[in-house]
């Protein structure tokens, strides 16, 4: 059984990877029907990391940034979050709100709302490459959304699985929205008996 | 003087003119010592209410209230700090995402276990700034007792 992410073996992590890779995929297909927009994404760096480096990959504790946070549960159990720029949440307020570079920090309920609606697509669509690939059943819960500073976003995932240590699997995968570079990152976090179920089905483990 | 950081789950102790920062505080919780007499100060932030609730537990003292706030006190107290004479600000606990998991309520829960772990050491609160959804930048300065707590949306406050 699995204990922390530190176990791992390399073709284990390559094929979290992989999964990364066509959660990216979907998830740019996603975004562009969803935006009308052309939407591509830069292969997506997977990485083990432990907490404090990922915050500092992202940018600093205090780096303000929209935090998606979609729990899942099913076949397999765990919480996906989405960080992302600023500019993310400006380009979707424009498509759907018309209106010009909001103030990311004073959004207002629809606005909000909107932002959040992507993540919850985004959230289906890395979903779908896990539960595709490996064959499960996966829900996903109503994703609950933030606008904030980095380091508090991040106690969210370090509080409910500090039990399984201190690393998350960290895909660093920025958009390209008509044109617009934006930097995304996604930690996902299954729960440890659950990515030893999944490693078991792909035949990694 | 010099600015000191205190990560995640770490503890850290001074004199004046010194600060203590610990930045982006969300559902953890920032506790700051002082002595005024001496002027030594201490700031630990705690992700963890208690110390058998998580696997580590053993290993990562300074995650936990239960367990961080007796090291803080007995740092201070090495520097020449005396309990009794200790006063507390804390900031922190917030909830950061409104979900349904009983484990998100665990701002709340850190708070409380702050109050009861100064409360059992007879440490009273003179400030808090904590609870709701935002994550706090907190500053601690010895010298003046003020903590100043930075969030991304509400300024600065001074406490």
């Amino acid at each position: 059984m699995l204990k922390n992410f530190e176990e791992l073996s390399p073709v284990a992590i390559d094929c979290l990877k992989e999964i990364g890779n066509i959660g990216s995929g979907n998830a740019a297909s996603a975004l562009s029907a969803m935006l009308s927009k052309p939407v591509t994404m830069h292969v997506p760096d997977v990485r083990v990391l432990d907490y404090q480096a990922a915050i500092d990959e992202v940018g600093g504790p205090e780096k303000v940034i929209t935090g998606i946070l979609v729990t899942f549960k099913g076949d397999i159990k765990g919480m996906i979050m989405f960080l992302l720029e600023d500019a993310f949440a400006k380009i979707v307020v424009n498509t759907f709100m018309g209106k010009d570079n909001v103030d990311v920090l004073k959004m207002d309920e629809t606005d909000f709302s909107a932002v959040k609606e992507m993540g919850n697509i985004m959230g289906g669509s890395y979903l779908n490459a896990l539960a595709a690939l490996a064959g499960f059943t996966v829900s996903m819960d109503v994703p609950s959304m933030t606008v904030d500073m980095m380091g508090a976003i991040m106690n969210a995932p370090m509080t409910e699985f500090s039990e399984v240590g201190d690393k998350v699997l960290f895909i660093d995968d920025g958009f390209i929205i008509d044109g617009v570079s934006i930097n995304s990152s996604i930690i996902l976090i299954p729960e440890m008996e659950s990515l030893d179920i999944l490693m078991k089905k792909l035949g990694v483990n | 003087m010099s600015n000191i950081t205190i990560g995640i789950g770490d503890l850290k102790v001074c004199r004046a003119p010194d600060v203590l920062v610990t930045y982006a505080l969300g559902s953890c919780v920032g506790i700051c010592l002082l002595d005024a007499t001496v002027s030594i100060g201490g700031l630990s932030h705690i992700m963890l209410p208690e110390s058998t609730s998580g696997v580590n537990g053993a290993s990562t003292p300074m995650r936990f209230a239960d367990t961080a706030i007796p090291m803080l006190i007995r740092q201070m107290e090495s520097m020449g700090a005396s309990k009794a004479r200790m006063k507390a600000k804390i900031a922190g606990g917030a909830t950061m995402f409104a979900t349904a998991s009983d484990k998100f309520n665990i701002g709340e829960r850190n708070i409380a276990a702050v109050k009861k772990v100064l409360m059992a050491n007879r440490i009273p609160i003179l400030a808090e700034d904590t609870g709701l959804d935002y994550g706090r930048t907190q500053f601690f300065y010895p010298e003046t007792g003020i903590m100043e707590i930075r969030a991304a949306a509400k300024g600065i406050k001074q406490f």
